[in-house]
């Protein structure tokens, strides 16, 4: 006879909304592993996609997502040159906001070099989205951009989701500006001019200092964030960094550099603190069973003098009061996973259950159940029979 | 059920409790013996702080005298304080409780709580099912077998608490006022249970009782005053 399972019975109702609390506890632990996890897998997501096996980034930088970093286009074509380079191709990423039907609107823009990296690697699924509908236009800058695709689950380190454009695009969007702006700036260009020998004796370049800056060869184009390098297959990439690193204007993270530079960063700041936030869950959850375990031992004290009365040993005793945390600390734990499972969708940022955490998790509260089941016993063992006559 | 019945149920020898030392000293019994045979039923009848329940729980082995011997079934249990065997295991085996209150297992079915006392012996659980039965039957109660303790009456309630002590077949039953709380109709029925299980089952049978209405069913009466025995 499973006297737990009888208790159980008996005080249905006090078990389920008890199972309850210690779900909703054990939800909160596992959103916090699943918000570290998200986090990790926004701050990795296009690093893991993209394909790339070294990030050439401005020389002395740790760019494009840890620091701001500008190279010149061109960079691209003297790396298709490096021996074992199989591939290369430009690379923008930006944040932006905007004002979107009355709403701020955040992304972070992705330049694709198309037509090289036509972006096969994003997931065109609906899910988590901008909040745009296909087909729909947006204006960045001066041009409309029209949603040809929604990504799913495509988002950045700070949880904003992911835009992917063009190079040209992307850069004619981080660039614009309006045309007051321009003409200013062309007429600060024709006054530096006219103070100078070269504007004085030759009056036609004044003309030219007026016009658009793409039309001045003096200027250098604008420039990408990054540009991603493939290498062929059987290169050794030790030895094409090291060859790349002489390169004093460049700088050049493998795609795990890129990982380790992203996760070290505003990541770990995040795991410490979820951690301990969990770590203060878990003793908090422990404290609390470790209560709701004490009081229900408290409420049969009387019975379990009566067992001790007629002869039950401590093992019918002590299995009492463990299965109930068991059973209370698994239906819990299921409880949690099955309200985690339909609540977390709903968070403004990615929460991920990894099942290896799940399993942690489940050991955890494992644990905690026996631990919190130590009290109650240990005031079980101390009822002296004799306690029924009181 | 390992004794001749030609051995006392029991035997308590010399037995004095005395709670407190000093100025609070307080002589609970005072060198009291008491020989029960099987298929005895007394009564232990007395005023209040006569010293009925600290003896009869002595007897149950969960509350040690201070000094004495206690002998069940031929087997030194007590020995002053000191337990001279497992008596947890021992009281399982050899003895049945009955209380003033019925002391029943709230979360379990009047069935369940005769059953638990026989699965606790290690009984397997069919065996256990079908005894338990059997003895809601033989005390009338077979019909509130699977009504847990708050829907029965304080006489259904007794009588569950009867069977339950009649579970394992024990060769000494104690019970402690076990008619206070009944009308003198179920208080004499209860008292005529022991009487019977007494003389069906040899088990010596000791009852603490204010209740002088249903002395008669009782093969030996003795009264308790000052913690002495004044007959037997």
């Amino acid at each position: 006879m499973n006297l737990a399972l009888r208790d159980i019975r008996h005080n249905a109702s006090r078990f389920a909304f008890t199972t309850v609390g210690i779900g909703l506890l054990l939800m909160i632990v596992m959103g916090m592993g699943g918000i570290y996890r998200g986090l990790i897998f926004e701050a990795t997501l296009l690093v893991d996609r993209i394909g790339a096996d070294l990030w050439v980034v401005q020389g002395q930088t740790r760019g494009p997502f840890a620091e701001n970093s500008r190279i010149p286009a061109s960079l691209e074509d003297r790396l298709r040159a490096v021996p074992g380079v199989a591939r290369s191709r430009r690379f923008v990423s930006h944040a932006l906001q905007r004002e979107h039907h009355g709403k701020p609107l955040r992304l972070m823009v992705q330049g694709l070099a198309w037509p090289d990296d036509k972006g096969e690697w994003v997931s065109l699924i609906a899910g988590r989205s901008l909040g745009l509908a296909l087909g729909e236009y947006v204006k960045f800058g001066k041009d409309r951009y029209r949603v040809v695709g929604i990504t799913g689950g495509m988002s950045g380190i700070a949880g904003d989701g992911l835009a992917f454009f063009t190079v040209s695009d992307a850069m004619a969007i981080q660039f614009d500006l309006p045309g007051e702006a321009l003409r200013l700036e062309r007429a600060a260009r024709v006054g530096r001019s006219e103070n100078q020998d070269l504007g004085r004796t030759q009056p036609l370049s004044l003309e030219r200092a007026g016009g658009p800056t793409s039309t001045l060869s003096e200027l250098a184009p604008p420039q990408v964030s990054a540009i991603l390098v493939t290498l062929q297959p059987g290169t050794n990439l030790d030895h094409t960094v090291n060859l790349l690193s002489a390169w004093p204007d460049i700088s050049i993270h493998t795609a795990q550099q890129q990982r380790d530079l992203l996760l070290s960063g505003t990541v770990e700041k995040s795991k410490r603190q979820l951690g301990l936030f969990s770590v203060l869950l878990i003793i908090i959850s422990t404290i609390i069973i470790a209560l709701i375990m004490y009081t229900l031992t408290l409420d049969k004290i009387h019975d379990i003098a009566m067992l001790k009365l007629i002869g039950a040993r401590n093992s019918v005793i002590v299995g009492l009061i463990l299965q109930q945390a068991l059973l209370m600390g698994s239906l819990g734990y299921g409880l949690a996973w099955w309200m985690g499972h339909y609540l977390f969708p709903y968070f403004p940022r990615r929460v991920l259950l990894d099942t290896p955490d799940l399993i942690k998790l489940a050991g955890i509260t494992v644990a905690i159940s026996v631990l919190a089941s130590l009290l109650g016993i240990w005031k079980a063992l101390r009822v002296e029979p004799n306690t029924v006559l009181t | 059920m390992n004794a001749s019945p030609q051995q006392p149920a029991i035997e308590a020898i010399g037995i004095s409790k005395i709670y407190g030392q000093g100025q609070t000293e307080v002589i609970a019994l005072n060198d009291v013996s008491l020989s029960v045979a099987r298929g005895e039923v007394i009564a232990l009848l007395g005023p209040s702080g006569a010293g009925k329940s600290t003896l009869l729980t002595a007897m149950a082995l969960i509350n040690p005298p201070t000094s004495g011997r206690i002998v069940i079934d031929g087997v030194l249990v007590m020995e002053g304080a000191d337990a001279k065997i497992d008596l947890r295991t021992f009281r399982r085996q050899h003895l049945g409780f009955v209380f003033q209150k019925a002391n029943l297992i709230p979360f379990l079915t009047a069935l369940e709580n005769v059953q638990v006392a026989m699965e606790i012996n290690d009984m397997p659980v069919r065996a256990a099912r079908q005894r338990a039965m059997y003895l809601l039957d033989h005390l009338g109660i077979a019909d509130r077998a699977n009504n847990l303790p708050d829907a029965l009456s304080g006489g259904q309630q007794q009588r569950v608490a009867v069977a339950r002590a009649l579970a394992n077949q024990p060769n000494l039953i104690l019970a402690d006022e076990p008619t206070a709380a009944l009308d003198s109709h179920r208080g004499r029925q209860v008292m005529e249970l022991f009487a019977q299980v007494a003389h069906e089952s040899l088990a010596g049978v000791i009852v603490v009782t204010h209740d002088t209405r249903a002395l008669d069913v009782f093969d030996r009466i003795i009264e308790m005053e000052d913690g002495r025995l004044l007959d037997g």
